[in-house]
């Protein structure tokens, strides 16, 4: 590792604020990206299967 | 060679094979954006000029490249759709809309961070940072687009030719920093001569970027899949999807 200790890594001389919330926010973003498509897809699942349900009763 | 186009290109087989890509691709873009972020973060020198901050190059870089790489995608399939109506090209455009936006505006915020103890400033009106702000305004105007028309099969036109016509912000994004003076620095990797920064610096970034590559594929895979699913809801095949355990 280049930094000498943890809290050196995390102040990474001062611009430890802007590294760590720039990845933070992207961590963020990615995540909601996979999210979102996954729970349209549930949602829609789950409503064509009330909609069998009905159909077929 | 057609006839692989022709199985790709139906909804309900590319439904089925893109499934059997999906883990693969997940693990693929969460284990090189792992090791390529924290390589960047903890393994990599600072630079000599920039500091730490540098160390946002891992993140912001691959945001921009690919969805600049998204953009072209679209107008692809934009193109296909209007020669061939070909439906998936369609579905294609709409669903690169989003992930697309998103990932512009991750390049234009891990970017301002970046300024901000760089140049001293969170937003500079410059040709490079302003193109891409375009590129935003693009993703947002086929979202939106496609969202204000009642007749699905004409928002699918009228996004497809926005799709076009917006490809010529690419090129002007990617030259921005040599025609215009730019407070931008300019390209870091080359393909043609010497990178400019140091190979060290690089191997980490040319890691981050292929995840990102990988991760736009999968999610925009669970974008295509979801409209797939809604768009054929109403044939046998997502009936029997819907209710495979009946006998």
């Amino acid at each position: 590792m280049y930094f000498e200790s943890l809290m050196a890594l995390w102040q990474m001389d001062g611009h430890g604020p802007y590294v760590w919330s720039a990845y933070g926010i992207t961590a963020a973003v990615l995540v909601a990206l996979v999210w979102v498509p996954l729970r349209r897809k549930r949602e829609l699942m789950s409503l064509l299967r009330i909609r069998q349900r009905r159909q077929s009763s | 060679m057609w006839s692989f186009i022709h199985k790709w290109g139906a909804p309900r087989s590319f439904y089925g094979m893109s499934g059997k890509l999906l883990p693969w691709l997940a693990l693929l873009a969460l284990g090189l954006i792992a090791v390529g972020a924290v390589w960047g973060l903890l393994f990599v020198p600072p630079d000599y000029k920039q500091g730490n901050s540098f160390r946002i190059i891992y993140i912001h870089v691959p945001a921009a490249a690919v969805a600049m790489a998204g953009y072209m995608l679209m107008a692809v399939a934009g193109a296909i759709s209007l020669i061939w109506r070909m439906k998936l090209a369609d579905m294609v455009v709409k669903s690169c809309a989003p992930v697309g936006a998103a990932l512009t505006a991750l390049a234009l915020l891990t970017g301002s961070i970046w300024g901000k103890p760089t140049w001293g400033a969170w937003w500079v009106w410059d040709a490079r940072i302003t193109s891409v702000l375009v590129l935003l305004f693009l993703y947002l105007g086929v979202i939106v687009l496609h969202e204000s028309y009642e007749n699905k099969e004409a928002a699918g036109k009228a996004c497809a030719v926005l799709a076009l016509v917006g490809a010529v912000n690419i090129p002007i994004i990617y030259w921005s920093v040599e025609w215009w003076y730019s407070l931008h620095q300019p390209a870091s990797i080359s393909f043609t001569g010497e990178s400019s920064i140091h190979p060290d610096m690089l191997r980490p970034l040319f890691v981050t970027i292929a995840g990102f590559y990988c991760f736009f594929a999968y999610v925009l895979l669970l974008y295509v899949r979801a409209e797939i699913l809604y768009r054929e809801r109403n044939t046998r095949w997502v009936q029997a999807l819907v209710a495979p355990a009946q006998p």
